[in-house]
């Protein structure tokens, strides 16, 4: 039996619009994965640490109030520190065109914004989840 | 409302209509599709004609404009006699920048502020909260203490605008610090106009930005019902949001049906903490949102005020024909903008307002194309603006009152919208109330069922969004959006860190341990409150007290 | 350094990927519990079940808490429905436990139930085990309260606390009518709410009818949201335990689990072996239709089965 992809929905942040993450948390499920969601209002550090507790093949993270360029980077490199480098690092939300070649830069694979279908976000899942 | 002889004649011409004309011709040539829906997926039918409005009472249901139940309008004249609030959301980075803003949008013709705070102030936390960082500035203006308020407002006389807040956890820190600065300009309470959305049921809904547990936040918004009563009657003490709840992805009754059940729950704390009903039910103002299917969209303003005029009416047995009117603010749906071919949003938002303004809106705000990118810069706030200016001037929809009342179509989709409206009341009621709906996460599951379904057809093609999933040409995404520069953060830290160093610290510590204490009584807070602002006690430090006190709510999440 | 001795120096991304390689089947993985089996036993298992909406994970959380502060390594397994249709699965106890993601001593994982006949029973005691050799003093393993696979599951527990809510109203009935046995700690959580009480009162009054078990479960409310009452729970837990190791049932009830899991373990090789063997030549699929066509009877039919063993 194949096993399922598991996968970290997180809203790193303030901001409380959560209705793209919940709408791809569900997407997910219905392509077969296993979602754990983090709810609102974490920090780099608790979404690092549930990553790994859970251990996780990609995290999804969702960022609507404009901090992303502070926020998904640190994901990334809290979890470079830990020596965590195979998992699939994703965000979406209101993310301007020309932030999107410093965030893939930093290490986020994807940037997916208003728009994209959940299709399109589960198939990119998974032709590059990282693990086996 | 028509004899029986009159309803047989126009039932026997429809179906012979219907036979002669309608089943032979889409045999050979069908309709574009099985079923059509209006943008919540109601199934709307080929035609509407008397017989879907046989049933309407005229006088009962929808009479004329300020007068009960208000179908029409909630004042007599409409927009013949004064047209809508034109207010545009605004606010970023710091104090004076948003100053600057707020001052152009005055000489532009804008009649209202309103007020646009960064997500940290809207938590309760300062610029240096380790939870602040990257977020100080972003959606809205970093408010620490009443210093920043002071910068906001500089040289806006109160006393001759009106002000709209867009604050909930922390309403009563950011209403004292407007009521501080009024006064420093010689401008007393009384005076003031305007409105603090105040609305804490929402963001356990679908905002997000809570502080407090339920039940402590009731008591702060009741603290504020009872002190604006008395000290500043002109204000809107709450506004009643269904907006969020759109945008989280309800339908059109659903929005109805949720903010109308959290406006119950206002007033039942209000009057369980001894308030006279129609002392604060007329302060009660409403925010709803305008979608692209126009005419639900208008029905939808049509219903919700009919159903709140009865549910004052009759379940709370209020007098002041006040209480009953639903006075409501509009804001375009953020959520149908799209990145794709930003300049579309633009005829968006026109339709849109177009659907606020048939609907009897009292006031506006108008989305700018690029919200979907980023902030708005000046150019389509511009453009924002203008529209409502275009509508309200140019397009005739103005000049008489509720000019859509009387289609067969409208009116029965006012009732519709109203009838599964008070469905959904009903059953929140039986689950104990809106707030037990909230914790038992029945209103988000709906929601969020609706979000989903809305989703995928957009997915399958069943629904067309222009320029998303139809009609795409590749773009060249290079677009000037306004950005925030992240030297704010640190600029807005450094003067917290002045202000720390320069204030009264022994008296900021004496108002914050007074407010600690009357917490745990049940005193009215607003005036503890306020001698802490006034003492420049910041807001990451009162809200601290409070949480201290009142604990932290915490989400319940259902999926 | 391996995985192996990662887990040992308390590692928790090994600890992590120890319990996915687990619940994933893994060969390898079960060779190093074979290894390290010996290290386990240490932790106390407290089972945590109730209907949707009773708060199981809110209470777990504030249980972990506290035992936190005397200084114990928590572990928590939350174990939420896969569903059937899609094998996917959303995960959301987490959310309840935030304010804990970031204590060094608490370990918390998410389990889909995945649906697999004895697959999840099997993850489940095997995440157990990797907790327990890394070293947590309490382990949680929180599960909806329905079905037989729950039920199992919480069976490995040494302490079953079933979670309930004032007016219920039929989901008594359920209980009543089948896992009310398995508790051995009942927490009335939501105790602000009207009913708690009567709720409280119902439930005695059943332990009262089924007076043949010789500890009787205590009653506890509590408020989970508002951290009320939790000492008064975990004393209760304790009590259980204490009661456990004094009289010898302790003992027994490990006893009786070890033979349950070897049985368990055997048996569903067996299937598989069974199974492997069966479809080979489309032998299963000839037998069935024999059955069907009345050539064959079952009880000869599983006979030849079960010869294809020995061959």
């Amino acid at each position: 039996m194949e096993r399922p992809i598991r996968v970290l929905v997180a809203k790193p942040g303030l901001d409380g619009h959560d209705r793209g993450a919940k709408v791809i948390a569900r997407a997910l499920r219905d392509a077969g994965m296993e979602v754990i969601y983090t709810g609102l209002r974490q920090t780099p550090e608790q979404i690092v640490e549930a990553a790994i507790q859970e251990d996780v093949d990609v995290v999804a993270m969702s960022i609507l109030s404009g901090a992303h360029n502070t926020l998904f980077p640190k994901v990334v490199n809290l979890l470079r520190e830990r020596g965590v480098t195979d998992r699939l690092i994703v965000g979406g939300g209101v993310i301007p065109e020309d932030d999107i070649p410093f965030l893939i830069q930093t290490g986020v694979e994807a940037i997916f914004t208003p728009g994209t279908s959940t299709k399109d976000v589960v198939e990119f899942i998974k032709t590059h989840v990282k693990r086996q | 409302m028509y004899d029986k002889d009159k309803y047989d004649k126009i039932l026997s011409s429809y179906q012979k209509w219907e036979e002669n004309k309608i089943v032979k011709l889409i045999e050979k040539f069908p309709e574009r599709k099985k079923t059509f829906t209006t943008g919540s997926g109601v199934e709307v039918k080929r035609l509407y004609t008397p017989l879907d409005t046989k049933d309407m009472d005229y006088e009962e249901e929808i009479g004329y404009p300020g007068q009960y139940p208000f179908t029409r309008g909630v004042q007599p004249t409409m927009y013949r006699g004064r047209l809508w609030t034109m207010r545009q959301y605004a606010g970023f980075a710091t104090a004076e920048e948003s100053n600057k803003r707020y001052k152009y949008l005055l000489e532009q013709g804008q009649t209202g502020l309103s007020v646009a705070f960064d997500l940290p102030t809207q938590i309760g936390y300062d610029s240096d909260h380790p939870l602040s960082e990257g977020e100080v500035g972003k959606v809205g203006v970093a408010i620490d203490s009443l210093k920043d308020m002071e910068v906001l407002f500089d040289g806006i006389p109160l006393d001759k605008v009106s002000t709209s807040m867009t604050i909930n956890a922390p309403a009563s820190v950011l209403l004292a610090m407007y009521i501080a600065v009024a006064e420093k300009q010689g401008v007393s309470s009384d005076k003031l106009r305007g409105t603090i959305q105040n609305d804490i049921l929402k963001e356990y809904i679908a905002r997000g930005t809570y502080i407090f547990p339920p039940e402590e936040s009731m008591r702060l918004i009741t603290n504020i019902f009872e002190y604006c009563s008395q000290h500043v009657p002109q204000w809107n003490t709450i506004s009643i949001s269904g907006y969020h709840i759109r945008e989280a992805g309800s339908t059109a009754a659903q929005e109805v049906a949720f903010t109308l059940a959290d406006g119950i729950a206002y007033v039942e704390a209000a009057i369980n903490a001894g308030l006279e009903v129609d002392e604060f039910a007329p302060r009660l103002s409403f925010f709803f949102n305008a979608h692209n299917d126009l005419l639900e969209e208008v029905a939808k303003y049509r219903a919700a005020r009919r159903l709140w005029a009865k549910i004052m009416k009759e379940r709370f047995n209020a007098k002041s024909e006040k209480s009953m009117q639903l006075k409501f603010h509009t804001q375009t749906a953020g959520s149908t903008l799209t990145a794709q071919q930003p300049d579309n949003n633009i005829v968006r938002v026109a339709i849109q307002t177009l659907a606020a303004v048939l609907g009897g809106t009292q006031s506006l705000h108008t989305n700018s194309r690029d919200e979907a990118l980023a902030l708005p810069t000046e150019d389509s706030v511009m453009i924002a603006l203008r529209t409502q200016q275009i509508v309200a001037y140019e397009s005739g929809v103005t000049e008489t009152i509720d000019p859509l009342a009387g289609s067969y179509y409208i009116e029965s989709l006012t009732d519709k919208i109203e009838k599964e409206a008070m469905e959904y009341i009903r059953n929140i009621d039986n689950l104990g109330g809106a707030t037990k709906a909230i914790e038992t996460g029945y209103i988000q599951k709906e929601i969020q069922n609706s979000a989903y379904k809305y989703q995928m057809q957009i997915e399958s093609g069943e629904r067309i969004v222009v320029g998303v999933n139809k009609f795409k040409v590749e773009e060249d995404q290079k677009r000037i959006i306004l950005k925030v520069d992240p030297q704010v953060e640190i600029v807005q830290k450094k003067k917290l860190q002045k202000l720390r160093q320069e204030r009264d610290n022994i008296r900021v510590k004496e108002t914050i341990d007074i407010l600690t204490q009357k917490a745990r009584t049940d005193e009215n807070l607003m005036p503890y409150i306020l001698e802490a602002v006034k003492a420049y006690a910041t807001l990451g430090e009162i809200c601290g007290a409070l949480r201290e006190v009142f604990g932290e709510y915490e989400q319940s999440v259902i999926l | 350094m391996n995985i192996e001795d990662r887990l040992l120096a308390g590692d928790k991304i090994a600890c992590a990927r120890l319990i996915s390689m687990l619940e994933n089947n893994d060969k390898e993985a079960e060779e190093i519990l074979k290894k390290l089996y010996h290290k386990t036993g240490k932790a106390y298992i407290i089972g945590v079940t109730g209907s949707p909406g009773a708060g199981k994970s809110t209470l777990t959380d504030k249980m972990a808490k506290k035992l936190r502060e005397a200084g114990k390594k928590i572990g928590i397994l939350a174990i939420d429905p896969t569903s059937p249709f899609t094998g996917g699965a959303i995960l959301g106890d987490r959310i309840r436990m935030t304010d804990l993601s970031l204590d060094e001593g608490v370990f918390i994982r998410s389990m889909g139930t995945r649906g697999n006949l004895g697959g999840l029973s099997k993850a489940t005691s095997s995440a157990i085990k990797v907790l327990d050799i890394f070293g947590c003093d309490y382990i949680f393993v929180e599960t909806v309260g329905v079905g037989q696979s729950e039920i199992d599951i919480v069976k490995m527990a040494d302490t079953v606390l079933m979670v309930l809510v004032p007016n219920m109203g039929d989901d008594i009935q359920a209980i009543k009518a089948g896992t009310m046995e398995i508790a051995d700690v009942f927490a009335i959580n939501k105790s602000d709410l009207d009913g708690a009480d009567k709720t409280k009162l119902e439930i005695e009054m059943n332990l009262d009818l089924n007076d043949s078990k010789a500890f009787r479960p205590k009653v506890i409310k509590v408020s989970a949201i508002k951290n009320k009452d939790i000492d008064t729970l975990l004393e209760a837990i304790f009590e259980h335990r204490d009661y456990q190791m004094r009289t010898g049932n302790f003992d027994i009830r490990r006893i009786n689990n070890a033979r349950q899991e070897i049985l368990d373990l055997a048996k569903e090789d067996l299937i598989n072996l069974i199974m492997k063997k069966a479809v080979e030549n489309d032998f299963l699929n000839t037998i069935v239709n024999e059955v069907y066509k009345r050539k064959l009877d079952p009880y000869s039919a599983k006979e030849e089965l079960l010869n294809l063993l020995l061959n």
